[in-house]
């Protein structure tokens, strides 16, 4: 392996492990930042160089963070008083030695990056900048926005951590499983954002994609008891298996039963179909546990036709009842129209017309369902009216085309 | 570390007659006491009603003096303890245990530390 590469490898595992060791030993987020990117620069430029490369990476990494972190200290008038105590800290051993683990360090960096006294866009900029080690530029980039703006978003989130002094320490078991909770919410929000985007940095998109899964691993070798954070990291796993082939070379959508299954990624779906096993042993499914079971259903099935439709409107079933919502009965209604027929998903539909009359895809649903029944004209009208939901670029690129197969004269 | 819990409340929300003011002074005793016994009470007082209130500006030197509270909103300032508490989650536990928080919305605000000299 080149320096390079290793120097990657060991970012990857040592990062999250560096910042939440500084954190705990100075209580001071910024500076834990800092110096972890600092240890990191030094490590660059010296491992293979003027030094061998360390046997253990992660011991080499401490020492150098902390003493930078002393330094900086030291310059520091407003910690004289701690200074001391400080020093006592940081001649502990490396901990980031194998066998140090740094679990509840790690989970309170995590809990701690999505504290509900953070408002949600800083929580997901924090965990990417202080857990996954993702720079600013990197996650202004992912999130489509100027690095100023997202420098700013990380600047002010930091302030208030320190100011208003939200607490990156271990919590009592007791609430540990509510909060992480919030940390899931972040991941998920991650992936999501990864994933929905089919546009433009696709790229870059993708990567979003691998950060909330390497999150989710994490959170799952941290609390390996917790079924709902096994449940998300299969959910991540099952969805992002089939990411090449959700869109066409034009970057438009394309449907599930279109998709090209030989090119679903058997790995991911390995790892997913695992942890979803995991997350059963561990305690009913939460609501990401069932979604990644929904997944399943489709991951293994051999075909969109062969696919076990009934199944996924039991599986629905149980998402109603952890998470009712109008598009998860709208979701379930598409899978019942595949199960018992396009008549009756279309009456389940029904009820919902209300209440998401603003939601392209209820449009969109019902076209294709009238399609299925041949009832063409509504079809059309009902695509034409997804059209005028705001849809993405994407999205109307992809209703135009359906409706020119349809044979619509004119979808404008 | 110090915080603020400022406790606002509709006025129309929570206790409406005397009496029922009343049965809830214990609460508010029993809360301040917990405060007091766990040494985190620096300061506290209860607020007479927002229609009392008396809103002074200086703009371009002149004193502008107006009747009722700065801003018109449905929920009010009606009082606040100054605590010390060790980091935001301890400040957080504190509030939640306010008896208005129930029917009212505790903000939490650190206090703002002068350096010292």
């Amino acid at each position: 392996m080149s320096e390079s590469n290793l120097i990657a490898e060991v970012f990857r595992t040592e990062w999250p492990r560096l910042v939440a060791v500084l954190v705990r030993d100075f209580g001071d987020v910024e500076l834990a930042e800092d110096c972890a990117q600092e240890a990191f620069i030094q490590a660059s430029e010296r491992w293979g160089r003027d030094i061998e490369i360390p046997d253990r990476p992660g011991a080499w990494l401490t020492t150098a963070a902390r003493r930078k972190a002393l330094d900086r200290v030291r310059r520091s008038a407003s910690y004289k008083t701690k200074l001391e105590e400080l020093e006592v800290r940081a001649k502990r051993g490396p901990e980031t030695a194998p066998g140090g683990e740094l679990v509840d360090e790690q989970l309170a960096l995590l809990l701690g990056c999505c504290h509900p006294a953070l408002n949600l866009e800083s929580q997901v900029a924090l965990t990417l900048r202080l857990v996954a080690g993702l720079t600013t530029e990197q996650i202004a980039k992912a999130f489509l926005v100027e690095p100023a703006t997202m420098g700013k978003r990380l600047t002010r989130a930091k302030t208030k951590v320190r100011d208003a002094n939200i607490p990156f320490r271990p919590v009592d078991r007791s609430i540990l499983l509510d909060r992480v909770a919030a940390v899931r919410h972040v991941i998920y929000l991650v992936f999501t954002e990864g994933h929905a985007s089919s546009s433009e940095d696709e790229f870059v998109r993708g990567d979003l994609c691998d950060e909330a899964a390497w999150l989710a691993w994490l959170l799952t070798t941290l609390l390996p008891d917790d079924a709902e954070s096994h449940g998300l990291h299969a959910l991540i796993m099952l969805t992002d298996a089939r990411r090449s082939t959700r869109v066409d070379s034009d970057g438009l959508p394309i449907l599930l039963e279109h998709q090209d299954r030989s090119l679903w990624d058997r790995d991911k779906i390995r790892l997913g179909l695992v942890s979803l096993g995991t997350s059963r042993e561990n305690g009913p499914l939460g609501r990401f546990g069932v979604q990644a079971l929904l997944a399943s259903f489709h991951t293994v099935a051999p075909s969109f036709e062969a696919t076990d439709w009934t199944n996924i409107v039991r599986a629905y079933d149980l998402l109603v009842h952890l998470e009712d919502s109008p598009i998860v009965r709208l979701n379930r209604a598409i899978a019942l129209s595949f199960s018992d027929g396009p008549d009756v998903g279309l009456a389940a539909i029904e009820p919902l017309r209300t209440v998401l009359d603003g939601y392209v895809y209820l449009h969109s649903a019902r076209g294709e369902l009238f399609a299925r029944i041949d009832n063409i004209p509504e079809a059309i009208a009902n695509l034409e009216r997804a059209l005028r939901c705001e849809p993405s670029p994407a999205e109307r690129s992809f209703l135009e085309r359906r409706l020119t197969e349809l044979g619509a004269v004119d979808s404008g | 570390m110090k915080y603020a819990l400022l406790i606002y409340s509709s006025e129309d929300a929570g206790p409406q007659t005397e009496q029922a003011m009343m049965e809830e002074m214990p609460e508010w005793f029993g809360y301040t006491e917990e405060l007091n016994q766990a040494g985190a009470n620096l300061a506290g007082e209860a607020l007479l009603p927002a229609a009392t209130a008396t809103t002074v500006q200086i703009r371009n030197g002149e004193r502008i003096t107006t009747d009722g509270p700065f801003a018109e909103t449905k929920e009010v300032l009606g009082g606040f303890y100054i605590i010390e508490a060790a980091d935001l989650d301890a400040a957080i536990e504190w509030a939640a245990k306010i008896p208005a928080a129930p029917y009212g919305s505790i903000e939490v605000r650190p206090v703002m530390e002068l350096p010292e000299g």
